[in-house]
């Protein structure tokens, strides 16, 4: 019955933040391998709905959920250990966020807490994650430097490549170039078609235009609610619903 | 008429910042000026390691160097105590209590703050004086370590809340970057958030070892005031703050006595610009690191 190229299973979702809803009984799939992109206009949920997929959400006291979450068929909530969830989804912010310490520790941080200790095993790991980042050859000679000495646009691929070194299945990306020039814009988007081929992408965009460049299918949510997923070419050309049509369109927002 | 108004304002202002450097320079002066008149009768050596403070023998015999090492035993105590329990209390508040706990502690350490250190001194001399004679086995309870812990518990208000400001300026960005990342919430306070506070932490400290090195009638209580060198924190001892407090009063002005009050005055001086200076640079260090 479970399609097996299905990685995330969600079954009627519900969000409250101190009991007002966020997300109201959202349904769908995201399939392996796929960049899904997920637009809508401000406070319909979408940060909401990434930081759930983590568990990210658990660090909100106010903020309570229902219905289920499965990931590789298994419940986030009660299957999955929590730290091993967070590996697996590796998430990337919208305000790049690299912690403020070297360039080669924000990429050891991670396999460092998972118990990696072989100086040779980190630096692989470390130039592996930074050269599917599309960020090796600017920072090579300059691994012990702080990363906050980065622009924007490379501390958002250190980010992307801080998630890779976790060996993740799931990437989670919030808005990762609201803050980018065209360029670094660029580069991260080639960097996701790379990296869709081994992983499995979820981008939220305020920028339909970079959804209709990037993803494989678009969620549409409005309010809290999903109106509306499908392919990215229909979703942009023939969507079903009137009110899909109407954001695409630029005329709401 | 409205420019003769800004006028006056800023003229006021003006004399108000003036008015407040003349102030700290005319004491400075005066401490000075009175505190170094007692080199004429004793050198400086003599004055900083002398092993005798015997103000009103016939000649007078000016050595601090119990008082220095009684201020010394009786902070440095307070220190051990009260740095680990404060940055211990201020992760808890700042990183781990849930929110109404945190609301409820926070009143509390201002509540402490908050009680005039005289009342503490008397609460110490009651009830804490007694238990340290008996849990100790000793003759007297009036030790270093009676008022080590007294002191402690001035300092921990300061220490906690200006570490809890440190902690709350890391950004949040960190520690969901590390958290989302697979740490566990002391991996994240242990690896990013302490050491991104360190700058302030070190200043809390600082500050709130300054508190303890110049606070006076608490340590007068329950010190024992005995001016001779401590050996250890079980005995009786005797701080500069509480012989420039308890001696002032009965000496003559002019003498030799009253002009040492007012050079031991000018080594606290020295000792908290030191350590006050040391907290500025901390906490005005750039809090990015390589
Ligand atoms: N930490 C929070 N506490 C309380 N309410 C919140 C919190 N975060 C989000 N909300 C509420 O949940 C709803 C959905 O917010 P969410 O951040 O998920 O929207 P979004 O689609 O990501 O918007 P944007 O495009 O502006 O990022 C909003 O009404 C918002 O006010
Ligand atoms: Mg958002």
């Amino acid at each position: 019955m479970v399609n097996a190229s299905e990685k995330i299973q969600v079954k009627e979702l519900s969000v409250t933040y101190d009991s007002v809803p966020a997300l109201r009984s959202v349904s769908f799939s995201v399939l392996e391998h796929e960049i899904l992109g997920i637009i809508g206009p401000a406070n319909s949920g979408k940060t909401t709905f990434l930081r759930t997929l983590n568990r990210l959400s658990d660090l909100n006291p106010k903020l309570k959920s229902s219905g289920e979450v499965l990931i590789d068929e298994k419940d986030i909530y009660k299957k999955w250990n929590v730290f091993q969830l967070r590996k697996k989804v590796g998430m990337v912010f919208a305000l790049p966020s690299p912690l403020p310490i070297s360039i080669f520790e924000n990429l050891a941080y991670g396999p460092r807490r998972d118990g990696v200790r072989n100086k040779t095993r980190l630096s692989e790991t470390v130039e592996r994650s930074l050269k599917a980042a599309f960020l090796w050859d600017e920072v090579k000679d300059r691994l012990n430097e702080s990363a906050m000495k980065l622009s924007g646009g490379q501390q958002q691929r250190l980010c992307i490549a801080r998630t890779l070194a976790l060996e993740p299945e799931v990437i989670l990306f919030d808005e990762p170039c609201s803050g980018l020039d065209p360029i670094s814009t660029a580069m991260i988007e080639d960097a996701m078609r790379e990296l869709k081929k081994r992983y499995t992408l979820i981008l939220v965009t305020n920028n339909t235009k970079q959804a209709a460049r990037v993803s494989d299918r678009v969620a549409f949510f409005l309010m809290g609610e999903l109106v509306e997923i499908d392919q990215a070419q229909k979703i942009f050309t023939v969507p079903k619903d009137k009110r899909t049509e109407g954001y695409v369109s630029g005329r709401y927002g | 008429m409205r420019k003769y108004y800004e006028f006056v304002v800023e003229g006021l202002i003006f004399a108000s910042g003036i008015a407040s450097i003349i102030f700290v320079l005319l004491i400075f002066i005066f401490l000075l000026k009175e505190g170094l008149m007692v080199f004429r009768d004793v050198g400086l050596f003599d004055f900083l390691f002398g092993k005798f403070w015997y103000p009103i023998s016939e000649p007078p015999r000016l050595g601090i160097l119990p008082l220095i090492l009684g201020s010394l035993w009786v902070t440095v105590g307070a220190t051990i105590i009260s740095v680990p329990l404060g940055i211990a209390c201020a992760i808890f508040i700042g990183e781990i209590a849930p929110g109404w706990l945190r609301e409820i502690l926070k009143a509390g350490v201002e509540l402490l703050a908050a009680i005039p250190s005289i009342v503490l001194g008397f609460i110490g001399l009651v009830t804490l004086v007694p238990l340290v004679k008996k849990f100790f086995g000793l003759p007297t309870g009036l030790t270093a370590i009676a008022g080590s812990i007294m002191l402690a518990f001035m300092a921990m208000p300061t220490i906690v809340s200006i570490m809890e400001d440190a902690l709350n300026a890391v950004p949040k960005g960190y520690r969901e970057g590390s958290i989302a990342m697979g740490a566990t919430k002391w991996q994240t306070i242990h690896r990013i958030v302490l050491p991104s506070a360190s700058s302030g932490i070190i200043a809390a400290v600082m500050l709130g070892i300054g508190r303890v090195i110049g606070e006076t009638m608490a340590v007068m209580m329950i010190t024992g005031n005995a001016a001779v060198i401590p050996h250890t924190f079980f005995q009786p001892v005797r701080t500069m703050t509480a012989t420039i407090a308890a001696e002032m009063g009965e000496t003559v002005q002019g003498s030799e006595h009253y002009f040492a009050l007012f050079a031991i005055g000018i080594v606290l001086f020295a000792i908290t610009f030191l350590v006050n200076l040391l907290a500025d640079l901390s906490l005005h260090r750039k809090p990015v690191r390589a």
